[in-house]
């Protein structure tokens, strides 16, 4: 398990996702509106839709390209056929995204 | 807080139901829960009965709730055991065998028996059925009847109504002759007139049945079986055996006994409570303002409400009397009726359509211009349609025609029964028939819930109302409402006038302060882009755009692809164009390497496949305003070339596009508008099917069309009014758009929605000013528009490097750097 820092959390805004590059593996981050952070794999899992482009309400996500929906805390499909990988994200105190990866 | 013992007096279809309720309202940690049930089984669908008689179905297939589900659920099961007797003072119920059982809260639903008519010899000294005679109401009845019926030759039910006519059908199926014997003057006097129910009859007699009306059945003959039967008139009619089907008596008895008030029924007030305090009635033995219910739909909403109210979760919870309306197949001919069956006041007014021939009859009963009754016989298509408008007091529209027959559509081929599992329903997202009803078996019983689960009907949404209509015949008409049809957007349980009032009246401006304060803090993702919407609509710039709440669309302003690229439309009013503005778009083509540029519908040009990274650049170089074709918004007004050059051109239509345009550019609604203006009535331009159009007439006037669609729907436009001016135009789309804006539901086309309002009432409000609002429309439309501003010069100036803002800096950003 190793951590990366990925850049300052103001980089994303309250109840949106971006997309970082980890190691040649796009990661999908997202920041609820009440704090909490949430790390996914970028890509849909239906037709490859850009989940970071989703909107977020609690911990549901909903792909743009055809409402897919998933748990951002499990990964599991709430709508649709195959969930997603997720991977355990954090801030520090220098309020630095910290993504934990294997 | 220890947990309360609540009994259940009948485990049929009220009881187990009203238990359903409570558990899914958190009962289970309330209440410790024993039910009395006088069959020994679990709990079955009565409804179905008749298919077990005529073998369509299994016994075990109607079975609702098994065995096991009482375990599960630590649910105490007297199975078999009937109660005889409550003691209020003490809260004991006794069962038969004088086992007390304490209650906290006792629940009765002991719904209904066959009521045997006083006729001789239907019953033998000891009081029980002569041998060959049988009433039809429990699974218990039915096998009597299939072991008695095999190698017989003739039968007779009593009683023709839905449930002897269905009887009937099931005794056809072991090869009897079976006779209807009516003591009225028409079969199903509950659901049908006169003439729907001579039709009935026919349709009865071509398919084997004997129907013997006006017969006042006197004598039960036989002396130890039955032989015969013996009429008022004198007329004999042998036969083998007979089957009682004169209409149900509720079980009151055990109520009585105790002291409750009992008229035809249970009396229970609001709430389901009798006049204990600590017992509730529920079902075909409760009689509520003077009404009782032998219908499955009236049922589900009273348990609703008592499971509410007992639970604590909402004790204002009230019922308030059902409007019946009912849809079957009687051997196999198609049936619907709601409300009253015969005009009742003067001014009652009758659309009807009759086919004997055919065995079709239609037949609707309108006051004061909503629905109160109606039947339809052979044809039912409109059946959906018509049940939801009766339900809801919907206003109906003028033309009545449309009530009955849907003209001009193609005929649909096939009822739904004969339709093939496979056969594909929802043409965007691949769902079949076989799909949703597998949907609806596996628990789902409203439309909403599976399209949610299934997303049939949730791409372009044409074929929404089939799915309704689909799921309605799998759940054998036993929908059971989602309240959230009824909200603006599902995760805010109010409707949109009342939202508005409460946004409007708690200064709420953004989306996250609406969830703080209407949804108990609960984000609903799928609720944002709604709420985002309205906000806009009500507050204008003084709106707080919380971007996390916009589709990805409206969050940057550009059109999402496939692969995940973004389509770029500028704004081109009346599809006007000029060599500069074409020398920009080719630059910006060529400087981006745009791998598609194509002419849009709405008479623009399309660039399409550039990268998110790209898009400020792109719109800085473009400089060109945006054209919103990513949005739930005003789109743009294509016209026709108009009076300047055309031979046939009637009024300007391209100056009234321009003008159009920028009074309306960038402005929010419930779902896309597209408009047009054409310079003389051919049209060109398709003024007629788009949300508002506006078409010139000789004699320097324009017809405003509104509700048109031409995409997953198609519908020719409402003509609002005649004006004479293009001032006159600008107001009154204006006034129609804020309309719009402020009542239809999100995601509501205009054409959706001028029929769900209906034409006559749009254009009292907005012509006419029926309502007074007419002068607060103008000044909303006034402020919407001093309001605008063009987003891409916005997002090009906050991602200026001057700028800096830290959000809007990663905004355009497809992928981010690492630090590490």
């Amino acid at each position: 398990m190793t951590e990366k820092k990925l850049g300052p959390i103001d980089k994303i805004p309250p109840g949106e996702g971006r997309v970082y590059s980890v190691d040649g593996e796009n990661v999908a981050v997202f920041r609820t509106r009440s704090g909490a952070l949430y790390a996914t794999q970028a890509a849909c899992p239906h037709r490859g839709g850009p989940l970071a482009d989703g909107l977020i309400g609690g911990t549901t996500l909903i792909c743009p390209l055809h409402a897919w929906k998933f748990d951002l805390s499990t990964g599991a499909a709430l709508f649709g056929d195959c969930g997603i990988k997720t991977f355990r994200v954090h801030v520090d105190d220098a309020l630095q995204i910290v993504l934990l990866v294997d | 807080m220890p947990k309360q013992n609540l009994v259940v007096i009948g485990n049929g279809m009220a009881g187990a139901r009203a238990v359903e309720d409570i558990l899914a309202r958190g009962g289970a940690d309330m209440f410790d829960i024993t039910m009395f049930g006088e069959e020994p089984t679990g709990n079955y669908n009565r409804i179905l009965l008749s298919n077990v008689l005529n073998g369509s179905y299994k016994e075990e297939d109607i079975f609702l709730n098994p065995l096991e589900w009482y375990r599960e659920n630590n649910i105490r099961l007297l199975a078999g055991k009937r109660a005889s007797g409550l003691l209020r003072r003490a809260r004991l119920a006794y069962g038969e065998d004088g086992q007390p059982v304490p209650y906290d809260k006792l629940i009765i639903a002991t719904g209904s028996r066959a009521f045997v008519p006083p006729i001789e010899g239907a019953q033998m000294p000891d009081g029980t059925l002569k041998p060959g005679v049988f009433v039809f109401r429990t699974l218990d009845d039915c096998r009597k009847i299939a072991a008695w019926a095999h190698g017989k030759q003739t039968a007779a039910v009593i009683g023709g109504g839905l449930l002897g006519l269905e009887a009937a059908r099931g005794l056809q199926n072991f090869g009897l002759e079976v006779n209807v014997v009516h003591i009225g003057s028409h079969l199903m006097p509950q659901q049908l007139d006169a003439g729907a129910g001579a039709i009935l009859k026919n349709s009865m007699e071509a398919l084997g049945l004997k129907v013997l009306l006006k017969k006042n059945t006197s004598a039960v003959l036989g002396e130890d079986r039955v032989l015969g039967l013996r009429f008022a008139d004198g007329a004999t009619l042998e036969c083998d055996m007979v089957i009682i089907s004169a209409g149900i008596r509720a079980n009151w008895e055990i109520a009585a006994g105790c002291g409750l008030t009992v008229e035809r029924g249970i009396v229970v007030d609001d709430q389901l409570l009798t006049d204990d305090p600590n017992i509730y009635a529920v079902g075909e033995c409760a009689q509520h303002r003077g009404h009782m219910y032998g219908l499955v739909a009236p049922l589900w909403e009273q348990t609703k409400v008592l499971a509410d109210h007992i639970t604590g979760r909402n004790t204002r919870a009230a019922y308030h009397g059902s409007k019946v309306a009912t849809r079957l197949k009687v051997m196999g001919v198609e049936v619907a009726s709601m409300g009253i069956v015969e005009p009742q006041l003067p001014d009652d007014e009758v659309v009807q359509f009759s086919e004997p021939k055919r065995g079709t009859y239609k037949k609707l009963i309108i006051r004061d211009g909503r629905l109160v009754g109606g039947i339809l016989l052979g044809d039912i298509s409109k059946a959906a349609y018509l049940i939801q408008t009766f339900d809801r007091n919907t206003p109906l529209p003028e033309e009545r025609l449309h009530l009955l027959f849907d003209i001009g559509d193609p005929p649909k081929q096939v009822t739904f029964a004969e339709m093939g599992a496979n056969t594909q329903v929802c043409n965007c997202n691949g769902v079949s028939k076989g799909a949703i009803v597998a949907c609806v078996n596996a628990g789902k019983r409203n439309s909403k819930a599976v399209m949610d689960a299934t997303r049939a009907g949730m791409g372009c949404g044409s074929c929404k109302s089939m799915v309704a209509e689909i799921v309605e015949w799998a759940c054998g008409g036993e929908t059971e409402e989602d309240p959230s049809v009824h909200y603006y957007v599902p995760g805010v349980p109010l409707a949109k006038p009342e939202l508005i009032r409460a946004i409007l009246e708690r200064n709420l401006r953004s989306v996250s302060a609406v969830f703080n304060y209407l949804a108990g803090g609960k984000e609903d993702a799928a609720s944002k882009p709604g709420l985002a919407s309205l906000l806009k609509t009500l507050w204008k710039g003084e709106y707080e755009d919380e971007k996390d709440a916009r589709f990805i669309n409206e969050r940057i302003h550009a059109n999402i692809q496939k692969d995940g690229t973004f389509s770029v439309v500028p704004q081109m009013p009346g599809g006007i164009t000029s060599p500069a503005q074409l020398h920009r778009i080719a630059f910006v083509a060529e400087k981006y390497h745009v791998p598609l540029v194509k002419l849009t519908g709405g008479q623009r040009i399309d660039l399409l496949g550039i990268r998110k990274d790209d898009l400020p650049k792109v719109w800085h170089d473009l400089d060109m305003p945006s054209g919103y074709a990513y949005g739930k918004s005003y789109r743009t007004c294509k016209s026709c070339v108009g009076s300047d050059f055309c031979r046939f051109g009637l009024g300007d239509a391209i100056t009234l596009a321009l003008k159009i345009e920028n009074e309306f550019q960038g402005f929010d609604s419930p779902h896309k508008m597209k408009l047009a203006t054409a310079g003389c009535p051919r049209n060109c331009s398709e003024a007629m099917v788009k949300d508002l159009g506006a078409v010139a007439v000789e004699g320097g006037k324009w017809e405003i069309y509104i509700g048109g669609a031409a995409g997953s729907s198609i519908r020719k436009g409402d003509v609002l009014c005649q004006v004479g001016s293009h001032e006159e135009v600008l107001r009154i789309m204006g006034r129609f758009i804020q309309y719009y804006r402020e009542n239809a539901k999100y995601l509501e086309r205009t054409h959706g929605f001028v029929e769900r309002v209906g034409i006559e009432k749009i254009r009292a409000i907005v012509v006419e000013d029926s309502e007074g609002i007419a002068e607060r429309l103008d000044r909303e439309i006034a402020e919407s528009k001093a309001a605008y501003k063009d987003p891409w010069k916005e997002m090009v100036r906050e991602a200026a490097p001057e700028a800096a803002l830290p959000a809007s800096e990663s905004r355009f950003a497809s992928v981010l750097p690492v630090l590490s």
